[in-house]
């Protein structure tokens, strides 16, 4: 505050001071020096000091009348002349103080030195989110609703304005400023020592990239996460060491032909990775037969290169296939006449998606294709978050929202770091194992999606454990996994995997036991993460859940049930 | 020539002349410290102070505390001269003088700080 504003004000401030010091300095002297007479009638001049008292109470027009004695006319004549001088000097400062205040400069460089110390104020961990466009804000809406802090930066009015209106719960420091530069990003928090994570979600792949680099290069160790639109970008992200690169396009080219192949494992990551709370999805299996997608962009692209790995049949229709490098048996045409899609045989395909970058034609090709063949599966792509009702409305099996899918993944990232590895893991198992999964999931779910979270047995997580097992005691899993005050009422809460140095056990068992430095991986409802963490933070509660034994602590108990030993 | 560092060392000198004006003359000797001079003082050293506001260099925030001490010292020296004449019966005192005077004397160091870091930035200037 002090380094940018006060200056400011103070220099602003110089012409006005200037112009009382010298109106107050005339008025004074001169009022010495006009002639006068005392009650006696003696001439008399004014003293400094009663000049002084004199101009000071008429400059603000108070006026207390002729101190000590009554005026000659050549003192009225020149406190008249003052009092002119004076108050026409008082109200050009005040005026100069009051545009100053409203000046737009002047308000905004007082905003951002009031966020510029709300960052430096930061004493949790938060994560820095460079762009608020819809997966910006779906990301800070669900972190803040986790109550984890966010920092917002966007170069563009509208969304900081949009980001104030919004209600978060907590205050979320929003800067309007140019994430490229990279003292911008240090004015955001990026050296912070609480900066938990960057999150780069902007439309520009090349601004994105170079929040990444400013990241990498300035503190390595903070976790990087950057939307990248095209392989290339992903792949020259990676290089350097961006912890995580997210691309709404492959991500659903890959997710579409594991929902293809094996449905089930594709169900466990839609539940796992979708952002909590919300519906929990239980979508139709996407057919296996010929594909017909509408609109050869990046979507497009990525999703008819993985059908066609995947031994996929898939027809592209592209209104300007010259353009966009398509294959040569493409279909010319938008896509939402009824000609052109018969052409691209739609009474013979299976599936339909419509890939292209207007949502009207999007929906416009769905009506289209959902009268000429009903059984269709119908994946289409919704550009812009605003019409989701409409997508609601046309009968549609699967919406693509790219900043639905982006905002999933990255959460997912941040919430639960081993995720990504279980699902890898997850991956390599039999299409029975993922029925039986995605069976118990949807069991303690209750119709949302799911939260998954990471607890690490060490002493600031998980005091009691630790202490527990520094005692000599077991603690088993199930110990955890039950209800704090019913220890044989489990929680709705499934441990899907359990890291113990650099060795994963999927699914662990009830009776596994625990040591200090293990990671586990849960899933399951808000209920269930609260009352978890009853029995991590104190001993007696934990020694109730392994052994059913209730111990009453306090001096008092411990010397009645010490008397009750005996 | 840049009207403003005209202006600029126009004042800080100012200041400094009307207050070795003051201050010069017999210690205590009420007749040979014009009031006038002190108002002028006083008035001078405001101005100089209110042009070094909002300097973001280093000299400039020492010659804006330079100029705080001698506004200091000098009102300081019209309150005693204001509180012995007209708020006790004290009276323009050999004794009272001297501490007016003493008083503005130590501005005149102050103001003389001004005056010299002033010389020193414009010499490293012209370098």
């Amino acid at each position: 505050m002090v380094r940018s504003v006060v200056p400011q004000i103070l220099r602003r401030m110089r012409p006005p001071l200037l112009v009382l010091i010298t109106a107050y300095a005339v008025a004074v002297v001169g009022l010495t020096l006009m002639p006068g007479q005392d009650d006696q009638g003696t001439p008399w001049r004014m003293d400094f000091f009663h000049a002084f008292y004199v101009i000071t109470y008429t400059a603000p027009t108070i006026g207390f009348g002729e101190i000590p004695y009554e005026f000659s006319g050549a003192q009225r004549l020149w406190v008249t002349i003052s009092i002119y001088i004076t108050v026409l000097a008082w109200l050009y400062a005040v005026g100069t103080i009051i545009s100053l205040i409203q000046d737009p400069a002047f308000r905004s460089a007082v905003k951002r030195s009031r966020l510029r110390r709300a960052v430096q104020q930061m004493s949790e961990p938060f994560y820095l989110i460079c762009g608020y466009g819809d997966t910006g804000a779906l990301l800070a809406r669900a972190l803040t609703e986790r109550r984890r802090r966010v920092v917002v930066v966007d170069h563009a009015q509208e969304s900081i304005e949009s980001l104030d209106l919004k209600d978060l719960g907590v205050d979320v420091p929003g800067f309007r400023m140019n994430a490229e530069i990279p003292a911008n990003l240090t004015i955001a928090g990026l050296d912070h020592r609480w900066c938990a994570g960057v999150v780069a979600v902007m439309d520009d792949d090349h601004a994105n990239l170079k929040v990444a680099v400013t990241c990498k290069l300035q503190s390595p160790s903070t976790t990087m996460i950057a939307r990248a639109g095209s392989s290339e970008t992903a792949a020259n992200m990676t290089s350097f060491g961006t912890d995580a690169v997210v691309d709404a396009y492959t991500g659903f080219a890959d997710r579409l032909i594991l929902a293809i192949r094996s449905p089930n494992m594709h169900r466990i990551q839609d539940w796992l990775t979708g952002i909590p709370a919300t519906e929990l999805p239980d979508r139709p299996k996407p057919p296996e037969g010929t594909w017909i997608i509408c609109g050869f962009g990046r979507l497009g692209r990525a999703v008819y290169h993985a059908l066609r790995r995947h031994g996929v049949r898939a027809v592209i229709v592209d209104a300007a296939p010259d353009h966009n490098d398509c294959p040569p048996d493409v279909i010319r045409g938008k896509g939402t006449e009824a000609h052109t899609l018969r052409r691209a045989g739609i009474d013979t395909a299976a599936g339909l998606l419509a890939a292209t970058a207007d949502d009207a034609d999007n929906l416009s090709i769905v009506i289209t294709a959902r009268q000429l063949n009903g059984g269709l599966y119908i994946a289409a792509r919704e550009n812009d978050l605003s019409n989701k009702p409409l997508f609601r409305e046309a009968d549609i099996e699967l919406t693509v929202e790219p900043s639905y899918i982006l905002a999933s993944r990255i959460l997912s990232r941040l919430n639960a770091p081993l995720l990504e590895d279980f699902l890898a893991h997850a991956r390599t198992r039999d299409a029975q194992w993922h029925a039986a999964l995605a069976e118990r999931i949807q069991a303690i779910a209750g119709g949302t999606v799911p939260e998954t979270w990471t607890l690490r047995i060490s002493t600031a997580r998980c005091p009691a454990v630790i202490e527990a097992l520094e005692q000599g005691m077991e603690v088993t899993l199930a110990g955890l996994t039950h209800h704090p005050r019913d220890r044989h009422r489990p929680l709705d809460c499934i441990a899907l995997m359990l890291l113990r140095e650099n060795e994963s056990v999927l699914l662990p068992s009830a009776d596994t036991a625990l040591a200090s430095g293990d990671r586990i991986l849960f899933c399951g409802t808000n209920a269930a993460l609260g009352a978890m963490r009853t029995p991590l933070r104190h001993i007696n509660n934990l020694r109730y859940m392994l052994t059913g034994e209730s111990r009453g602590d306090g001096l008092v108990w411990r010397y009645l049930a010490r008397r009750a030993r005996e | 020539m840049n009207l403003e560092k005209v202006v600029f060392g126009f004042f800080i000198l100012l200041a400094l002349t009307l207050n070795f004006g003051f201050f010069l003359g017999e210690f205590d000797n009420p007749d040979h410290h014009n009031v006038y001079e002190l108002f002028a003082a006083i008035v001078v050293s405001l101005i100089a102070t209110v042009l070094k506001l909002g300097e973001r260099t280093q000299i400039g925030a020492v010659l804006l505390a330079a100029s705080l001490v001698a506004d200091l010292q000098l009102i300081a020296a019209a309150l005693v001269w204001g509180i012995a004449v007209y708020a006790t019966d004290t009276g323009l005192t050999p004794a009272v003088m001297a501490s007016i005077v003493s008083l503005s004397g130590g501005a005149l160091l102050a103001n003389m700080v001004s005056a010299t870091l002033l010389v020193i930035e414009t010499s490293s200037l012209q370098r």
